[in-house]
Order: C-alpha cells, then structure tokens, then sequence
C-alpha cells in the first residue's frame, strides 16, 4: 500500500477533476444525468481517495526539507524568469487539499441531488471541477505565478458559478461584481509579485521567502510595501475589508456553491496566501498589524451585519466575512497554525451550515426568507441536528464543538503573542459574542416556533450523508489540537510546525490564559442564552428594538453591509460608467474628421471660383497682377 | 525558394480564384482554401525543419535567405529573408489565413471570384511585409497588403462601408508615404556618408545620422508603424473599419494587419534608430497606457459588438506599444506573444460575431440577451475568448500581457501599474460581452441554430491554440529567441543611457 501510495504522482490529484471538467464541457450535454453526475462527483471522489495515500506517503516518507516537488514541465523560460509548473506539497498544502478533495467530494455529493432538476445540471459540475482543479492549483503550486494561475482560475469559476442562473440579470450583477472586485484585489497582488521578481530574482515561494528573509530588514520599505500588496489580494480573495462588499452578493449562485466556494475553500486563499508568504509579513509589523486590525474590524463589522439579516444565506455569508476575519486576525498576532486551524474546522462547520441551508431552501421550495420559515425541528430531524452541531461549532460552544478549539486557540494568541494586544482580544471576544447570538438566532428561527411554511420534499440520502459526515467532523474536528488544561494535544500544530513558525505567548503561565478562556466561554453561552430568550421566549424584545426609530436605522445601515456598496457606487462605478459614456463617441475621432471637414470646405470654396464666367477670371487675374506687382514694388 | 513561394502561392492563387469563380463559386471556395492550407503547410515545414535541427540561432541571424538584384541603379534588391520573428508571424498569417477562408465559405455570395482574389492577395501582401529585407520592397509590400483590403471593406463591408473604407484607406496611405519618405531620406542620408545607395536593411543598420533631421526621419516611420498598430489618438480609423468589414476582412486586420505596426516597430524603427527611440521611450511607454485605458473605457461604452471588439484591441495593442518600448528581453518575448495572441483572440471574438450577426442579423447587443440557451456552444465558446481577451492565466494572452509587464517593470513602475489597472478595466468590458449576449435574460424566444460542423472546426483550432500558448508558451519563446538575441544586440537597450 504504502508503496504504491508513494508511487501516485502529485499531479493526479488537481488533474483528476481537471479531467472531469474536459470531459463534461465537451460531451456533457449528450451525457445522460447519472453519467455527468457519476463523472462530476467521481473525478473529485478519486482525486479525495489520492489525497489521503498521498498524505500517508509523505507522512512515512518526509521529504528533503518538508517539501516534495514535482516539476511537471517548464512553463515559462525567458533569461533569469524561469517558471515551472510545479507542485509542491508540504504540511500547509497537504491540509488545505484534505479540505479542498475532501469537503470538496461531499459537497459534490451532495449536489448531484440537490441540482438534480436543473436543465444545467452537467454545465453545473464541469465549473465545479473546473474549479476544484483550480484550487488545487493555488494550494500546490510551488511558485507565485503558478499560484497567480490557480487564484485567478478560481476566481472565473466563482463568476461563473453565481451567474449560474444567468437569466436573471441580478445574478450576473452579483457575478460580475465578484470578479471585478476581487481583481482589484489581484492588481495588488501582481504588483508583490513583479516587486518580489524584481529583488529576489525569483518567483519560487521557498527561494523568494529565504531569499527575504536573508535580504530584507525588520521593517524595510520593501518588505512592508510587498506585504501589503499581498495583503491587497488576500483582502480581495478573502472578502475582508474595504472589498468585502462581493460575497452577500454572491450568495445568488446555487447553494452547493456557496458552500464550496463561498465557505470552505476560495474565499479562504487569502487567509492561506498570507500563512505560506508568512515570511516577508514577519518583516513588515506594520503589514501584521494591519492584518489584526482588519480581521478584527471585519469580524466586527460582517458579525453585526449578520444579525439582521433575513435571507439565510445572507446570514451565513457574513458569518463567512467574520469567520475569516477570525483568521486574519490570527495571521495577524503571528499565530500562524491557529488561523489554518480555523480554516479547517471553518470548512466543516460553514460548509454544514451551508448544505443544511440549502437542505431546508429547497424543502421549502426556495424560500429563503427566515421568517417564513419556523418549526422545522420535527419535519426535518436529521438536518436540524446537523444544523444545531454547526451553529453550535460556529458560535464556539465550549469543549464540545472543533470551533471552539481554533478559535479559542486564535484568541488567546490574540492576547499573548508579541503582536497580540488586550484590543485585540477584547474585539474578538465581543465578536465571539455576536457570533453565538446570530447563530442561535438563525436556529431559533428557523427550527423552531410555529410552522410557517410546507415542507415540500425531504431530503434525500445523498444530501443527509454529507451533512452527518461534516456534523460528526465539526465535534471531532478540533480534537487534533487541544489547549494546556485539555489534554494539550498538539497534532496539528506539530504538522505545521516545520512550514509555519509556532506562535509564542509572552504571557508566562497557564492561569491568564485559563482566565480568558472562561470569560469567552462564559460570554458565547451568554450570546447563546440571549438568542434562546430574543427568539424564543420573548419575541417582543428583538421587535420592539427593531421598531425604535434608533433602532430600525441601525437596522438598515447593518441590514446593507455599513454603506459600503453605495459608497464605491458613488465614488468608483458611477465616475467609471459617466466617464465611459462621456467618451462613447470617441473624441479622437473628432480631430480626423474635422481635418476632412476643412478639407471639403476647401473645396466648396475654391471651386466657386471655377464657375465658367469669363469675367470671374478676369477678375482674379487683374487682382493677382495688382497683388504681384504690389510685391516686386515693395519688396 | 520557399520564401518566394510563401508569396507567389497566394498571389497566383488569387488570379486562379479569380477566374475560376467566374465560372463556378463552389470550386473557387475549395481552390482558396487548397491554397491557403497549401501555404499552411509549407510554412509549417520550414517551422519545423529549423526546430527540429536545433537550426534555429545557429546558421546566423536569419534562417533563410533569399536574395536577387532588382533595379541595381537605385540599390533595390529582392531581398526575403525569415528569422524567428518573422517565422511567428507568417505562420499567424498562414493559420489566420485558413480560417479567413472558412469564415467566408457561406458568408459571400456576390462576387465570390474576386472576393478570394482580394483575400488570397491581401494574406500575399502581409507576407512578403514579415519577410522583406529591402526597405524599397517593404513598401512595395505595405501598399500591395492595402488595396485588396480597401476593396474587401469597400465592396463586401455592412452599411457604411464606404465611409469606412476610405478612412482606412487614407489614414495608411499617408502613414505609408511618410514611411516611403523616410526610407528616401535614409536612403540618401546612407549615401551621404558611404556613396553608396542602398535600400537594404542589413546595409542601412547603423547609418550615422545627423540628429534633428534623424528625429524627423524615425517619426516617419513611427507614425506609418502607430496608424497600424494602433497607437491612440491616431486609431480611428480602426474601429470603422473593424465594424464595416465582413467578417473574415475584421479577422485579417485584427489578427495580421495590427501585427505589422508591431512588426514594423521592433524590425526597423528601433533597431535602425537605436537613439531616437531612446529619446521616444517614456513618451510611447505612456501613449501605450493611454491606448490600454482609452481603448478599454470605449469598448465597455459600445452597444454595437463589432464596434466593442474593435476597441479591445486598441486596448490590448497599448501593451505591445509599452513591450516594444520596453525593450528588454521579457517584454520583448511577452510582447511577439501577446502579438500572436491577441491575433487569435480578438480574431475569435470577431469570428462569434460573425457567426451571432449570420444568426441574429444584428450586432446590436440591446438586442440580444440569454442566447446561451438557443447556441450553448457558440455561447461556450466565446466564453473561452471573453476570458481570453481578459488575460485569464491559462490562456497565452496572460502570458503575454504579464511577460510585458514584468519587462515594462523594470523600466517604470507608474507605467506597469496603469497598465495592470487597464487589466481590471479589461475585466469590466470582457464580462459585459458575455453579459449582454449569451447570458441576462432573452430578449425573445431565439430560435437559432447552434454551431455548425464547420464553425466547429474552425473554432477548435483556435481554442486549442490559446490555450496551448498559455500553457506551453515555450513553444513560441524558443523560436523567437535566437532572433531576440540578434535584436538585443542590435540595440542592448532604450533606457539608462547605454
């Protein structure tokens, strides 16, 4: 086994749905439904099994330095710009493809049920694939532009899949407006790249990353500058602030997709794009701040944003931005394994919550409204247990859910490390907070009160599989890395060690940080027990501050994300569109023409003087001889 | 031999469509395709033959030569020669070749004879201009490429074709006789110095030139080069032109006619005045940003598609301006590849339209709209080029674009990071193509036939060749190398004073 584990090349796992997708865009359309969906999910399916023999190869088998590299072919050679297509699998790659294949797979699963109706049900799954091929991509890739290559690859199949339903032209809008925001991100981005290329001569992660670390000093211009243009495309990738504004506007794709791509994998590249370029923010504290103090804003910001909304999507969705901003602001404290850590146990318990969503929407018939939803505890058990385990694992429930480890894991840090300050904490704990009220919120709502809507279909196996098996994988999940007073289980941060730099608390002793851990443990249960009585018991509390003329105005400005659509509406899309009509006719235009309009006038004048009458030309000639003799005398 | 061939095979293959389709249209069709895929395959050949024994750089700066007296009083001489430059460029010309021969199977019906004649004799003109060594025949060529072309837009164009091609007409005609100009003053100034008239390019590198008037001189050239290319504010003839054309007549200018700007540029107006271009440097580095964010700001603002497609290569060609510029070896490179590129790119989209307008009869996109549902393939396959003409990696258009920018980097950082803002712009305007047509909702309940098997198989090799360069770009990095050797010795560079 073993053997022929370390036989399987690398490539084989981004090329299997890449497969998938060739095959479905060229006969898909002829394929029958099973077949696409059998090719759709199988491809992902083998590429999962691949993952896990490949992880057991390089487990047994550790690499030179961590890393196994496969340089497949040279991309791009040209003087010293030598680009390979090459993958490269260490720690941090090995996690992010067990979350991509695997999650990945069970959410494929899931939608050969959930798109089964859809006249695009095969164009459905070759974007899918497409997009798993991607993403592998990204998290493989040894070198910045291979990366570059799989970061804008995900991003065409993020647009192509919220404009999935492109008849409604809403749809397109919210797909056109993630592209482009995002690669305002990405201009960023490329930017780092041709200044890393630049100094470092490279474009080789490893060679780049040592490269800077070796040249450039604790605070040098450079490395902040690359840093955060970095930052830039994480921020874009990622949806944290100022270009957040893209993803509750995504959520008009499928829900299989908001699940995959939309919660567990791309909108997490940037979290993993900062861990794997760790190095060069390491020499730019300014660059860590920034990334603190924009995970904790965020998290702020998407979490009270989240409470007032009222499609179930939406809700997830800002979840979403405020869980990554979680990540961020891990990243930001230097605690680079615990924001990996969120990313995993994130991926369990928001694509759950994702797929459970999904579950009810289309048992309700596409009804996403939450309060046209209500007592669906009974009509559908088995999605309201797996919904409460990821509510549970979202708002941190203490002890029993994976979301608590990370993200008690992250807090701390966030206290303790030399990046890490009280603020910072203190944000995050008021997020843990809102994170435990807007998730029971949405449970309290949803499963339970009176019935308001009829439960149309129930879900088959193939949805209910996928959502038990992330349900037992958001309590289990966090097992792998326990704090001191529970067990002090360090697997994961063990595996990552080599690859990311551990973070270091400079606060001696356990007992702060038991401390702290009892006050957010306290505060969620809190946030848990407000939402229990705003949504259970007491339904006039929630209402009567909603009705407050205060309060419906705070509403509203959460309700539409803190004005920031409106505000880049005004200042960015609106000069861009008035300019462009201002121009339509191109005045350049305006100078050739006018040269032949002169040029025709002339002509009509000049040629009035050929009108065939005699005395016209002796009357130019007697002229012409009184203007030349006028010269020769006076000259 | 085989470069006198490349020329004679298209033009003798006019005059045979010509008079064949007097007769009968159905065998003229197949006798212009015979003859374009003949001249694909002898061009392929000679690609081969130097690949394959490592031949390339090696038998000196050109691959093949051929070289007879012409009118030896004046120093003009019938001199072709091929390096891997020009290989890449006959070779787009040969492939574009075939599929403007495809494009048009259904879509002439009147005049057929002579509509191939023109076609056959414009892809003759375009040839002989990659190939030409004498300054004299370069022109000869120039003005032979342009005529046809004239009559193409003229007689088979849409609605407004007249206008449009006598605009096209006079913008390069008095950019080619400012170029004739030159090439006498240089010429004379040649003679000047060494008493010896020649026309010949080898001969003529190096003429020391006096400075003013030698200014005067590369400007000729320049602004015959930058009408081509084209370079804003001297583009506008392009987007009338573009738009009146039939279809295969807007893939020839798109694909080949914009390349012999570039073409011209890095071939003469850098290498024959190293010092002037120097002085010219920043100034086209920013008319080159000027054409990639104008260019992109009108395409999005177009409601008619051939019109919008037009005005994206005005925005793509602003980068070739800043890679030739540049001039270094990673712009250079980048700069043949986003050539090549773009040719198959911008070509595609204008071969979508083609084959929407044969379906829909409008090129108006207000009236179109969810025409994924009737045509998926067509709609699938001008995702691929929308993508494409947005610089997706994975296609050779980000090759290109990003080759450029990583050489236009190290020359200025405020010119490199305008231009990646015009690839965000490229983004808005790429997406709107396929917003407004394929997807949104239907406009009415089309009932349109999807891609035939001949649209197909020409789409096919297009998809397949973008994508191969995006992936396997070396294929055109290693032909053009030995040749961008030979260039950058010519001049090492335009910036840093050396």
């Amino acid at each position: 086994m073993d053997g022929f584990c370390c036989s399987l090349p690398l490539w084989l796992i981004p090329a299997l749905p890449a497969a998938g997708f060739v095959v479905l865009a060229l006969v898909g359309a002829r394929l029958p439904k099973r077949w696409a969906a059998v090719i759709g999910a199988g491809s992902v399916g083998l590429s999962a099994a691949v993952t896990p023999c490949a992880a057991s190869c390089y487990l047994r088998h550790p690499p030179d330095g961590g890393v196994r590299i496969e340089r497949l072919w040279t991309w791009i050679d040209v003087g010293t710009f030598d680009i390979g297509f090459s993958l490269a699998l260490d720690a941090l790659s090995l996690v992010m493809i067990f979350v991509v294949t695997f999650v990945g797979f069970l959410i494929h699963l899931y939608s050969t049920e959930y798109m089964a109706d859809d006249p695009g049900f095969s164009r459905f799954f070759a974007y899918m694939n497409l997009f798993v091929a991607f993403m592998l991509m990204l998290v493989l890739a040894d070198n910045l532009f291979l990366l570059y290559l799989g970061w804008e690859g995900v991003g065409l199949c993020s647009y192509l899949l919220i404009g999935f339903w492109y008849d409604d032209p809403e749809n397109g809008r919210a797909a056109r407006k993630a592209f482009v925001v995002t690669r305002v991100g990405d201009t960023a981005m490329a930017i780092a790249l041709l200044l890393i290329f630049k100094h470092a001569g490279t474009l080789d992660i490893g060679q780049a990353m040592t490269w800077a670390s070796d040249n450039w000093a604790v605070g040098s211009g450079l490395a902040v500058a690359v840093a955060f243009l970095l930052l830039g495309g994480a921020v874009g990738k990622s949806a944290q602030l100022p270009l957040q504004v893209w993803l509750p506007d995504a959520m008009a794709g499928p829900t299989p997709v908001s699940a995959l791509i939309h919660a567990a994998t791309m909108v997490t590249a940037g979290v993993y794009l900062i861990a794997r370029t760790h190095a060069v923010f390491m020499l730019a504290p300014a660059a860590m701040t920034a990334v603190a103090v924009i995970g904790a804003a965020t998290l702020l910001l998407a979490g009270c944003s989240a409470l007032v909304q009222t499609d179930i999507k939406r809700v997830l969705a800002y979840s979403t931005i405020s869980q990554i901003g979680y990540m961020f602001l891990g990243l930001g404290v230097g605690a680079w394994s615990a924001a990996i850590f969120h990313l995993m146990t994130h991926s369990f318990f928001k694509a759950l919550l994702f797929l459970g969503a999904g579950a009810v929407i289309i048992s309700l018939h596409h009804e996403q409204d939450i309060f046209k939803m209500g007592g669906l505890r009974d009509r559908l058990p088995t999605v309201f247990w797996t919904f409460l385990i990821g509510s549970a694992s979202l708002a941190a429930l203490p002890l029993v859910t994976a979301g608590f480890y990370s993200k008690d894991l992250i807090l701390w840090y966030s206290w303790s490390t030399e990046y890490g300050s009280p603020w910072l904490w203190a944000a995050g704990t008021v997020g843990a907070f809102l994170t435990a009220l807007y998730s029971f919120r949405l449970v309290f709502i949803v499963f339970f009160g009176d019935e308001k809507g009829h439960v149309e279909r129930h879900p088959g196996l193939r949805i209910l599989i996928p959502l038990v098996v992330l349900a037992v994988l958001s309590v289990i999940g966090g097992l792998v890395e326990t704090p001191a007073m529970l067990g002090h289980v360090t697997l994961f941060s063990d595996l990552l060690d080599p690859v990311l730099p551990p973070a270091e608390s400079t606060v001696p002793g356990h007992q702060t940080e038991h401390l702290l851990q009892a006050v957010v443990a306290a505060i969620t249960l809190v946030g848990v027990f407000l939402a229990f009585l705003f949504y259970v018991r007491r339904p006039s509390i929630p209402a009567a501050l909603r009705s407050s003329p205060l309060g419906a105005r705070v509403c509203r400005f959460w309700l539409s994300g803190w004005g920031f659509d409106t505000l880049y509406d005004r200042i960015l899309v609106r000069p861009f569109v008035d300019l462009a009509r201002l121009l339509r006719l191109d005045p350049f235009d305006g100078i050739s023409s006018t040269l032949g309009r002169v040029t025709a006038a002339g002509n009509s004048v000049l040629s009035r003087t050929q009108d065939g009458r005699i005395r016209t030309y002796v009357f130019g000639i007697g002229v012409g001889a009184v203007i030349a003799v006028t010269i020769v005398v006076f000259t | 031999m085989t470069l006198v061939l490349l020329i004679l095979l298209p033009l003798v293959g006019g005059f045979a469509a010509w008079i064949v389709g007097r007769r009968n249209t159905g065998v003229c069709r197949w006798l212009s395709l015979a003859v374009v895929l003949a001249e694909l395959a002898l061009v392929l050949r000679v690609w081969a033959r130097h690949l394959g024994d490592a031949g390339l750089g090696s038998s000196g700066p050109w691959l093949e030569i051929f070289e007879r007296a012409w009118i030896p009083k004046l120093g003009i001489s019938f001199i072709l020669a091929i390096d891997g430059l020009s290989l890449l460029m006959v070779v787009l010309t040969a492939f574009i070749g075939v599929m403007a021969v495809l494009v048009s199977w259904r879509e002439i019906e009147e005049r057929v004879g002579i509509y191939f004649a023109c076609l056959l004799w414009v892809l003759a003109g375009i040839t002989g201009v990659f190939m030409a060594l004498d300054l004299f025949l370069f022109y000869f060529f120039w003005e032979v490429m342009l005529i046809p072309m004239y009559f193409l837009i003229g007689v088979w164009g849409h609605e407004r074709r007249i206008y449009a091609s006598v605009k096209f007409f006079i913008f390069t005609l008095a950019g080619g006789l400012l170029m004739l100009v030159s090439i006498l003053a240089l010429t004379l100034s040649h003679a000047a110095s060494t008493g010896i008239y020649t026309f010949d390019y080898t001969e003529l590198l190096g003429t020391p030139l006096s400075s003013p008037s030698a200014l005067w001189i590369m400007l000729g050239f320049f602004i015959a080069f930058a009408v081509k290319l084209p370079a804003v504010p001297i583009h506008n003839w392009l987007p009338d032109a573009h738009t009146e054309a039939p279809t295969a007549g807007s893939l020839i200018l798109a694909a080949l006619l914009l390349k012999t700007g570039a073409y011209g540029l890095i071939r003469f107006v850098v290498p024959l005045f190293p010092e002037q271009s120097a002085a010219m440097a920043p100034w086209a580095l920013w008319l080159g940003v000027l054409g990639i964010i104008y260019g992109a700001l009108l395409a999005f603002a177009q409601t008619d598609l051939k019109r919008l497609v037009a005005y994206t290569s005005v925005s793509h060609m602003g980068f070739v301006l800043i890679g030739v510029y540049s001039w270094n070896e990673l712009a250079l490179q980048g700069t043949v590849m986003q050539m090549i590129c773009h040719g198959l790119s911008t070509g595609a989209l204008f071969m979508i339209v083609g084959m929407l307008y044969d379906r829909i009869h409008t090129r108006d996109v207000t009236e179109m709209g969810g025409l994924w549902k009737a045509a998926p393939k067509l709609g699938g396959v001008a995702m691929v080029f929308a993508m494409a003409s947005l610089g997706l990696p994975g296609t050779g258009n980000f090759v290109g674009e990003f080759l450029i920018i990583f050489g236009a980097f190290k020359v200025s950082i405020p010119v490199t990071v305008a231009a990646l803002l015009g690839i965000v712009a490229a983004t808005v305007y790429s997406l709107r193509i396929i917003q407004t047509t394929f997807h949104g909702p239907a406009a009415t309940s089309w009932e349109i036939p999807d891609m035939s098997s001949r649209e197909m198989l020409m789409m096919a090799p297009m998809i397949l060749a973008i994508v191969w360069l995006g992936l396997w770009p070396s294929t055109v990095i290693a032909t053009f190398e030995p040749a961008l050797k030979s260039l950058m010795h010519l001049v090492p560079t335009l910036w840093g004073g050396g």
